[in-house]
């Protein structure tokens, strides 16, 4: 044996420190390594509520994202053409002085004219509350080009959505069905759970066109049409209700299916019945005779008709038991023969209704009748972006909700549970705020949660207030806005010409935008005079992305190692159903270069500006930094960003007066903080009056709140009203006929919009992208390991496709869409969707970005879809311009998207083939070396 | 030449479970960082045309077509299987690949290789990488410098792969000992050997995926009555009566 020895307990590293990841939007726990000062190792938190210890590829890759040659230097001002990369290293002081000598006259005469939109950010009530400080109405976040759908979707009809807002009871549930899900959404929580189920040997059903990831390893997969999960959802319900499979107790205690619809022709036909005090009421089955919603011991009638008016249940069953869901009418359709359908049906009837489960908890609800056990139906979901990325998406989501209504499962043992602050009525949300005044502050936050036609963002004249044209006719429900439509828009100056463009991390000049080619014409396009059509441009990032070439003015953020942050209940918490969550970054390393957190810049900005909650009354800032505002900022009374370690002593729980200490606690605490809900409150959370006491004790409500889930959503109908010629405020009449079809009160499906049209113009292929668990959007190509993994796209096609075309590998193909084509490499896939093909998103990149070298595979071989997905409709020849969106809400319909595909044979590289973006960062050589040295391994 | 010792007294590796392995790479990365640290894994070119480096782990997906029935995806997780008869010893001609006595754990005395790389030629599962900054071979240590090190809290004395693994796809424990973890889970899985007609007699075991895909014959619900004869009115009747 010539064994040597070894040192099986080499140390380690010098020192922990433990902060949140942000290698995508999980928000998992990290413990971050350090050795003589540098950052040396990451894993996992096991502590930390969300990964309890796991860590994606991602994740422990964060160490090569702090050493990417890619990451900005200094301050960078333009001084030759826009695109031309040609900029100057300036000072914070000048950069500072230079954003406030634009925006300031901005703010002085017309607020609306800096447009300030982020894109993958955490930190939104910050950025709001910044924006509604200098008084424009145009704000938002990314959520319109990723997943709004699902977030309103879920709010409207059952007051919480999935991710953040909720999840399936991993404990608990025995059949769990995943639909259409973005793989880096939720990613280590998803992926514990699927282990969890794994382990107990719990059913997992994948409803996906392609079988990848979390469906390749689902006990079933249903790989259905593109579009269609609305038309499928709405096939189950049909056939539970034929079959008598719905919870009948739950429908009647805990939803409107009991309230009667008005009946009455005229203003108020199809709004919830109201009695003289304005309140909906029941049927009584005790009497026959009305009595209060909320009443105690009231048993309500699902089936009554009362003075003509029929329940929502009623006109639910009438609308789903029609043949239009017949699982033999959509069959086709959704690319799913009706036996399967009924299979599945079945499958959730049986585990429902006959593996029931049963929760020894007394509780009490808020009509004040006592319960003894919680009754749970242990069937549950999941969705994401694949549902909801459609012009049909909304509705598609709300029958998601209706399918785990019917069934009894939501906020029951086993089945899908809310996480603080959900649940929350719509009636707790905010409405819309856009009225701008010179000088002045906006009176409220932008955005919020449509009730009628009376909130929109419009001005007197009708046009729209916002310059995405969110809260208007076209899409009324844009509760998180709409951010591909912000820069086509601005270009087109409709509604309005804007100035100042402010973007903070979003890659609006490629992978983030549709039709990404005309983006970067209409940000350097010019008018009449010479001058730029967008004024100007101040973008935000810490690394060389496609977007910095396109800025007029460049501030450089941190990394996420580098900064602080906080992960707030006021905004996307890191909540579990059993607690209410929250988290901060804190720098646990120091730059080493002229680089600022992004929200620590925009308090300065703030101050410099003179915006009134940025400064004291002397004038100079009120705080210091980002960690400053963390800990002292009062939203309302005892109410600030963090809920853990509140009061001067740091002793109280979700209201308390600041703590300077705060930041120190949360950092002693390993980076995060939990309230736990108490035993009696974690089920049945919107009824449960243990739950709401407690709520309202955490902060998140001033009372309680109890509602009844909206099968029939009254909001739609008001709507639905006016495009029938009811109101006061009336929408255009070219959007009538839409109206009535997008706002049904009761969840519906329709085609994809222009679907049938491009079918017919001989583009008979649907076309998507997926996010692999290993990349997060355009991030993780400058990490040297991760693009190791996956440093190439392909464009797999099914089958089918392959062989009608004749392709072999190494082929390319030329992939047509009524916006334009791409040529493309391809790979053959069998285990997709016959008549889908798609690839990885934003593994493309174009040359000389991200520090890579021009012959980098992402810049030759790899592409985008983008190219293929217009921003708008085809023309209608009415002159006016339709956004490629949902209709309800304004969700970009990136899967929409209908191609046709010919086989080109060889190629060397992908097209289009764009020049070279001129570098701002110097092209990347070798990787930092390995912290430790070579004496460690004796 | 090197021999394998004829016994160990602990047979130390993983237990890997394809029904539950979703393909994410996060055992890649936590492997590549731990070892990088400790000892170094270079990568050449790493943001340039082609890109490599050494990784003692990779995720591999495999398209599997049965005869009947829908397509499948087998992520397929490939690392050092430790083998009782590892081909890759025997054939090093400095002694620096050798299996452990105390814990079979299959290693590279870094210091005695020379790069030739026959211990690669040799391994059928490709599970030897050559570093080629540092000239030497690597491979999956099994985590050996975290396994036992009092430096590290007990719970994490696991390799870093089995730490991360999100879906709790790969177990570590002692074969030798028929009662462990990772030997009742191999028994009650079906756990198997890769490859096992070279007889290397692999340390590491894979758990078969499960069966998938119902067949077409599965249960239905029956209506409750004939809608179309009692329109909705006998179906409220009948649905309602029941509560």
């Amino acid at each position: 044996m010539n064994a040597p020895v070894i040192n099986t307990s080499p140390a380690v590293s010098d020192e922990i420190r433990k902060t949140t990841c942000y290698m995508c939007a999980c928000r998992c726990g990290i413990n971050v390594h350090l050795t003589s000062g540098k950052v040396s190792y990451i894993e996992g938190n096991r502590d930390h509520p969300v990964n309890k210890g796991v860590l994606c590829a991602k994740g422990a890759s964060g160490i090569m994202q702090v050493t990417a040659p890619s990451r900005l230097r200094n301050p960078l001002k333009r001084v030759g053409p826009r695109g031309s990369g040609a900029f100057e290293e300036i000072s914070w002081d000048e950069a500072l002085d230079l954003a406030v000598s634009w925006m300031k006259p901005l703010r002085e005469t017309a607020p609306e004219k800096l447009a300030f939109f982020t894109g993958r950010d955490q930190s939104q009530s910050f950025t709001g509350w910044w924006a509604q400080a200098f008084g424009t109405p145009n704000y938002a976040a990314h959520g319109g080009f990723c997943s709004v759908n699902m977030a309103a979707g879920g709010i409207y009809t059952i007051g919480g959505a999935f991710w953040e807002f909720g999840q399936p009871d991993w404990e608990r549930t025995k059949l769990f069905v995943l639909f259409g899900v973005a793989e880096d959404h939720d990613s280590n929580p998803i992926k514990i759970g699927l282990g969890k189920l794994k382990e107990r040997g719990a059913r997992v059903i994948g409803v996906n066109p392609i079988r990848t990831g979390y469906n390749a390893i689902a006990d079933d997969w249903y790989g259905i049409t593109p579009g269609t999960d609305g038309l499928l959802i709405l096939s189950l319900i049909h056939c539970l209700l034929q079959a008598g499979k719905v919870d009948l107790d739950y429908l009647a205690r805990w939803t409107n299916a009991p309230l009667l619809v008005n009946g009455a022709e005229g203003p108020e036909k199809g709004l919830i019945l109201k009695n003289a005090e304005s309140q909906p009421f029941v049927i009584d089955r005790r009497t026959g005779q009305p009595a209060p919603w909320d009443g105690k011991g009231v048993e309500p009638d699902l089936g009554a008709t009362w003075q003509g008016h029929r329940t929502v249940f009623q006109h639910m069953a009438e609308r789903y038991l029609s043949d239009t869901y017949a699982p033999e009418t959509v069959a086709a359709r959704c690319g799913i023969p009706a036996p399967r359908i009924r299979a599945l049906a079945a499958e959730l009837a049986d585990v429902a209704f006959n593996q029931a489960i049963e929760i020894t908890q007394s509780w009490t609800d808020f009509r004040g009748d006592h319960h003894e056990t919680m009754p749970g139906r242990p069937v549950s979901f999941h969705a994401m972006r694949g549902i909801s990325a459609h012009s049909n998406g909304f509705q598609t989501a709300r029958a998601l909700h209706l399918l785990q209504i019917v069934l009894g499962t939501v906020e029951t043992p086993g089945g899908y549970r809310l996480k603080p602050p959900y649940p929350k009525p719509v009636e707790a949300h905010p409405t819309p705020h856009f009225v701008t005044a010179p000088g002045k502050p906006l009176s409220g936050p932008h955005l919020g949660y449509v009730r009628g036609p009376e909130q929109l963002a419009l001005k007197e004249d009708g046009t729209p207030a916002r310059i995405d044209k969110a809260f208007t006719w076209e899409n009324p429900f844009s509760a998180h806005g709409l951010m591909h439509m912000l820069i086509p828009n601005a270009h087109a100056g409709d509604p309005y010409r804007i100035d100042t463009l402010f973007l903070y991390m979003a890659n609006m000049a490629w992978n983030s935008s549709m039709n990404t080619a005309k983006v970067m014409e209409m940000l350097t396009d010019k008018d009449a005079s010479g001058a730029y059509v967008i004024p100007r441009i101040i973008y935000s990032d810490a690394y060389a992305s496609e977007m910095v070439a396109y800025a007029d003015l460049i501030l450089p953020d941190t990394t996420y190692l580098e900064r602080h942050d906080c992960i707030s209940l006021l905004d996307r918490p890191i909540s579990e159903p059993d607690a209410a969550g929250d988290s901060i970054r804190w720098p646990v390393t120091e730059p080493d270069r002229n680089v600022r957190g992004f929200q620590s810049v925009l308090l300065d900005l703030g101050a410099r500006l003179g915006l009134a909650p940025m400064v004291k009354e002397d004038g100079s800032p009120r705080y210091k930094d980002y960690a400053d505002y963390i800990q002292n900022h009062i939203r309302r009374p005892g109410v600030g960003p963090l809920i853990g370690f509140r009061g001067a002593d740091g002793s109280k729980e979700g209201r308390g007066e600041a703590n300077p200490d705060q930041i120190a606690a949360y950092i002693a605490n390993g980076g995060f903080y939990q309230a736990h809900v108490p035993a009696e409150g974690l089920f049945y959370k919107p009824w449960n009056i243990a739950y709401q006491d407690w709520a309202v004790k955490t902060s998140f409500f001033e009372s309680p709140q109890p509602y009844l889930f909206s099968i029939w959503s009254e909001p739609m109908r008001k709507f639905q009203l006016a495009a029938e010629g009811h109101g006061a405020i009336q929408p255009p009449d070219h959007l009538r006929a839409r109206l009535r079809q997008a706002m049904d009160p009761l969840p519906t499906w329709y085609p994809p919009f222009g679907d049938e049209e491009a079918a017919g113009w001989g583009y008979p292929v649907h076309a998507l992208t997926q996010r692999p668990m290993d990349m997060y959007h355009s991030w993780g190509s400058q990490n040297a390991w991760l693009r190791q993994i996956r440093g190439k796209n392909f464009l797999y096609v099914p089958t089918r496709i392959w062989q009608a075309n004749g392709f072999k590998d190494g082929d390319y193909a030329r992939v047509s869409s009524p916006n334009g084509g791409i040529t493309v490499p391809v790979a053959h896939m069998a285990a997709l969707n016959e008549n889908t093909v798609w690839t990885w998103n934003a593994i493309g990149k174009r040359k000389g970005a991200w520090a890579l070298d021009d012959r980098a595979p992402e810049a030759n071989e790899g592409f985008l879809l983008n190219h293929l997905i217009s921003e708008l409709l085809p023309e209608k020849g009415d002159g006016l311009r339709y956004s490629n969106s949902d209709p309800v809400t304004g969700q970009a319909a990136w899967f929409d998207l209908r191609v046709r595909i010919e086989n080109v044979g060889p190629k060397p590289h992908a097209e289009p083939d764009f020049p070279p973006i001129p570098r701002v960062v110097p092209k990347g050589k070798a990787r930092a070396n390995k912290a430790r040295t070579e004496k460690d391994r004796a | 030449m090197t021999q394998l010792p004829s016994h160990t007294d602990k047979k130390l590796g993983l237990a890997i479970d394809l029904d539950t392995c979703v393909g994410c790479q996060a055992c890649v990365t936590a492997c590549k960082g731990w070892n990088d640290q400790s000892h170094g894994l270079s990568d050449q070119d790493p943001y340039g045309a082609e890109p490599s480096g050494a990784f003692l782990n990779r995720v591999h997906s495999y398209q599997v077509e049965p005869e009947a029935g829908a397509a499948q995806i087998i992520n397929f997780p490939r690392s050092c299987l430790h083998c009782e008869d590892a081909p890759c010893v025997p054939v090093c001609p400095t002694g620096a690949s050798y299996k452990r006595v105390e814990d079979g754990i299959v290693l590279v005395n870094e210091d005695a290789c020379i790069g030739c790389g026959l211990c690669a030629w040799a391994c059928p599962y490709g599970a030897r990488e050559l570093d080629q900054a540092a000239g030497v071979m690597k491979k999956c240590t099994l985590c050996v410098d975290r396994i036992y090190n009092e430096n590290l809290p007990e719970e994490d004395r696991e390799p870093a792969c089995v730490r991360t693994c999100p879906t709790g796809a790969r177990h570590f424990g002692d074969f030798a000992d028929p009662d462990s973890a990772v030997s009742r889970l191999v028994a009650a899985r079906g756990g198997y050997d890769l490859m096992p007609d070279l007889k290397t007699r692999p340390t590491n075991k894979y758990l078969p995926p499960r069966k998938k895909d119902r067949p077409q014959e599965a249960s239905v619900l029956a209506p409750l009555l004939d809608i179309k004869a009692t329109g909705l009115a006998g179906w409220l009747d009948k649905v309602l009566g029941k509560i």
